[in-house]
C-alpha cells in the first residue's frame, strides 16, 4: 500500500493541522481531521484558498463531521502531497455570512430537552437563542444544515422512535447539533421550535439559508 | 410544443447531465445513469448533450406529440413503434403530429433513453432538469396525462450508418479502487469482495446498485462519523451487502466505503437487470 492509502499524519507545528489524506476512487480525496472544530477550520481555509486563483480545479467540496471530501480533483496526487503542509489559521469570524432566524420555541420536545439539560422549560429558548451557531455541514436533505455552537453539556440523544413526519421549519436537536428541517420529512431529532423562514428555495440565490460556514443566530419570536 | 404521456411504464424520469457542484448543500448529482446512451440519443436528434431526455425503466413508455418532431431511442434495446408500426431503434425517427410513440419493454438492459429534437424543456432546478428520486428535486416521475414541454430544435438530426447494439456484459465487471475505509473491514474482506459471485438485487434503483452475495465483515463496531460520498462508492451497511452508489446517491453517509468503482464502469451497472452476475475486479490500491 502506498503512502496515500495509509494517509499522512502531520501536525505539531503551529497552524499545521493533524490530518490524514485518504484516496477515494480515481479523482477524490477525503481529508480527515482530529475533530469537528478542526474540520470546520480546515474547510474555511480550503474555501479561502479556492477563492484565490491557482487552486486546482475541484468539482465538489463536501464538509462533514470530521472530514472534508474533495471530489473531481484535477490532479489528486499533487493535492494529496500538498495538503499536509498547509497552515490552517484559527477560525476568524470576519466576513462570514450571518443570518438571524426568528423561532417560536414551542416544539413538542421542549420539556424533554429541558429535562435532559436539567433546566426549566423556558430556559431552553433562552440558552438556545443566546448561542452563536455555525453551519458545520449539510446533508440528509437539500438545505438541511448541521449547526454547531451549543456546549458539549447540552448534547442530547435522538428520539428512540423517529417521527414519521416532522413539519417544515422545525428547529431540532440531536447529538451536538442543531438542525432545521427545510421541508416535511421523517425525523428523529428533538423538536424545540419552529421558524417561518424559508430554509430552502432552489429558485433563490442562495438556495440554502444555511450553507457550510454560515453563522446563525436564533431570535425568540413570541407566539 | 408538448408531448403527452399515455403510459409511463415502470418508472420514466426526465434526465440530463445532472446538477453536480451542490453536494455541500446536500444536493445529489442526479442525471442520466447511462450517460453515453443519453448523449447518443441526443446526438441522433441534433441536441447538445445537455438537453434533457427521458430515462425509462424496463417497461418503456408511450407518448403522443402534438406536433411533428424528430425522436431517437438509445440505451437498452427495445421495440419502437409509431402509431403501431415498427420504427428504428438507435436512429432518428420522424414522429408526425398527433402520432403515438411507443418505446417498448427493454429486450436487454434496464434503461432506454428517448430524446426529442429540442429536448424536454421542463423547468430547471439548480441548473438541471433531472429528476432526483432521493431528494425530490426536479420534475416528478412521469404520470399518464402529463404534458411535457419541448424546446426548439437546434441542430440537424445526425446521420448514422450503423449503431452498435450494446449487449450488457455478463457477468458485469466492476473494477474497484480500495479505500477510503478498507480498514473498517476484516483483512480478508477485500478478497471476499473480489473473489465472490454477487448478483444484482431487485431492490436496486437510481440511488444504488444493491448486491446479493457474501456479506463483508466489519473489523470494528461503532459508527463512522458521517462523511462525504462519491459516485461509485461501495458502501457497506450493517448487513454486509455492498451497495454501489449511482447518480441519486446521498451526499453524505455513515456506513464505511470499502472501495470505489470508477465512473466509467457505471453505465454498464445501470443496464444490469436484477439477477445479473457481478464480479468485482481489483483495479489497484491507492
Amino acid at each position: 500500500m502506498s503512502a496515500g492509502a495509509d494517509g499522512r499524519r502531520t501536525g505539531r507545528g503551529s497552524g499545521r493541522p493533524r490530518l490524514r489524506v485518504l484516496r477515494v476512487g480515481p479523482d477524490a480525496l477525503l481529508v480527515e481531521l482530529d475533530g469537528a472544530d478542526q474540520a470546520i477550520a480546515f474547510h474555511a481555509e480550503l474555501q479561502r484558498r479556492r477563492a484565490v486563483s491557482g487552486f486546482p480545479s475541484v468539482t465538489e467540496v463536501v464538509p462533514a463531521e470530521h472530514t472534508v471530501l474533495l471530489d473531481g480533483v484535477s490532479d489528486p496526487d499533487a493535492l494529496a502531497a500538498e495538503l499536509p503542509g498547509w497552515r490552517v489559521p484559527p477560525l476568524r469570524t470576519a466576513g462570514d455570512q450571518r443570518v438571524t432566524v426568528p423561532v417560536r420555541y414551542d416544539g413538542a420536545d421542549v420539556a424533554e430537552v429541558a429535562a435532559l439539560w436539567g433546566v426549566a422549560e423556558r430556559e431552553v429558548a433562552r440558552i438556545h437563542s443566546a448561542t452563536e451557531f455555525r453551519v458545520a455541514f449539510s446533508g440528509f436533505a437539500p438545505g438541511f444544515g448541521y449547526l454547531t455552537g451549543l456546549p458539549e453539556r447540552y448534547r442530547v440523544p435522538r428520539r428512540a422512535v423517529p417521527r414519521r413526519a416532522v413539519p417544515a421549519g422545525a428547529i431540532a436537536l440531536a447529538g451536538r447539533y442543531t438542525g432545521a428541517y427545510p421541508r416535511s420529512s421523517p425525523g428523529g431529532w428533538q423538536l424545540i421550535g419552529h421558524t417561518d423562514a424559508v430554509l430552502w428555495d432552489p429558485s433563490r440565490e442562495p438556495a440554502a439559508l444555511f450553507s457550510p460556514g454560515t453563522r446563525v443566530r436564533f431570535a425568540i419570536e413570541e407566539s | 410544443m408538448t408531448v403527452t404521456v399515455i403510459s409511463a411504464g415502470l418508472l420514466t424520469t426526465v434526465q440530463d447531465l445532472g446538477r453536480p457542484g451542490h453536494a455541500h448543500l446536500g444536493v445529489p448529482r442526479s442525471g442520466a445513469l447511462d450517460q453515453p446512451a443519453h448523449r447518443l440519443a441526443n446526438r441522433l436528434v441534433g441536441n447538445p448533450a445537455t438537453a434533457a431526455t427521458l430515462e425509462t425503466t424496463v417497461l418503456g413508455c408511450t407518448l403522443r406529440a402534438d406536433r411533428a418532431v424528430t425522436v431517437a431511442v438509445a440505451g437498452a434495446p427495445c421495440a419502437v413503434r409509431v402509431d403501431g408500426r415498427p420504427a428504428a431503434w438507435g436512429a432518428p425517427v420522424r414522429l408526425p403530429a398527433g402520432a403515438v410513440l411507443e418505446v417498448g419493454p427493454a429486450t436487454r438492459g434496464v434503461r432506454s433513453y428517448l430524446a426529442f429534437a429540442g429536448g424536454v424543456a421542463a423547468d430547471p432546478v439548480l441548473g438541471s432538469r433531472s429528476t432526483d428520486l432521493l431528494s425530490g428535486l426536479g420534475p416528478a416521475p412521469l404520470a399518464p396525462g402529463d404534458a411535457l414541454p419541448l424546446g426548439e430544435p437546434v441542430g440537424p438530426a445526425a446521420g448514422v450508418d450503423v449503431l452498435p447494439v450494446p449487449a450488457p456484459p455478463e457477468p458485469l465487471l466492476l473494477p474497484v479502487l480500495f479505500g477510503p475505509r478498507e480498514d473498517w473491514f476484516t483483512a480478508r474482506s477485500p478478497a471476499v469482495l473480489t473473489g465472490s459471485d454477487y448478483r444484482v438485487s431487485p431492490t436496486s434503483n437510481r440511488i444504488g446498485l444493491r448486491l446479493e452475495g457474501p456479506p463483508l465483515e466489519r473489523a470494528r463496531d461503532g459508527e463512522l462519523p458521517s462523511e462525504g460520498m462519491v459516485l461509485g462508492a461501495i458502501q457497506v451497511p450493517p448487513d454486509g451487502r455492498p451497495v454501489v452508489f449511482l447518480a441519486d446517491h446521498p451526499t453524505t453517509g455513515g456506513y464505511p466505503v470499502i472501495g470505489v468503482v470508477p465512473a466509467a464502469a457505471l453505465p454498464a451497472a445501470a443496464q444490469a437487470v436484477p439477477g445479473t452476475p457481478v464480479r468485482f475486479t481489483p483495479a489497484g490500491r491507492r
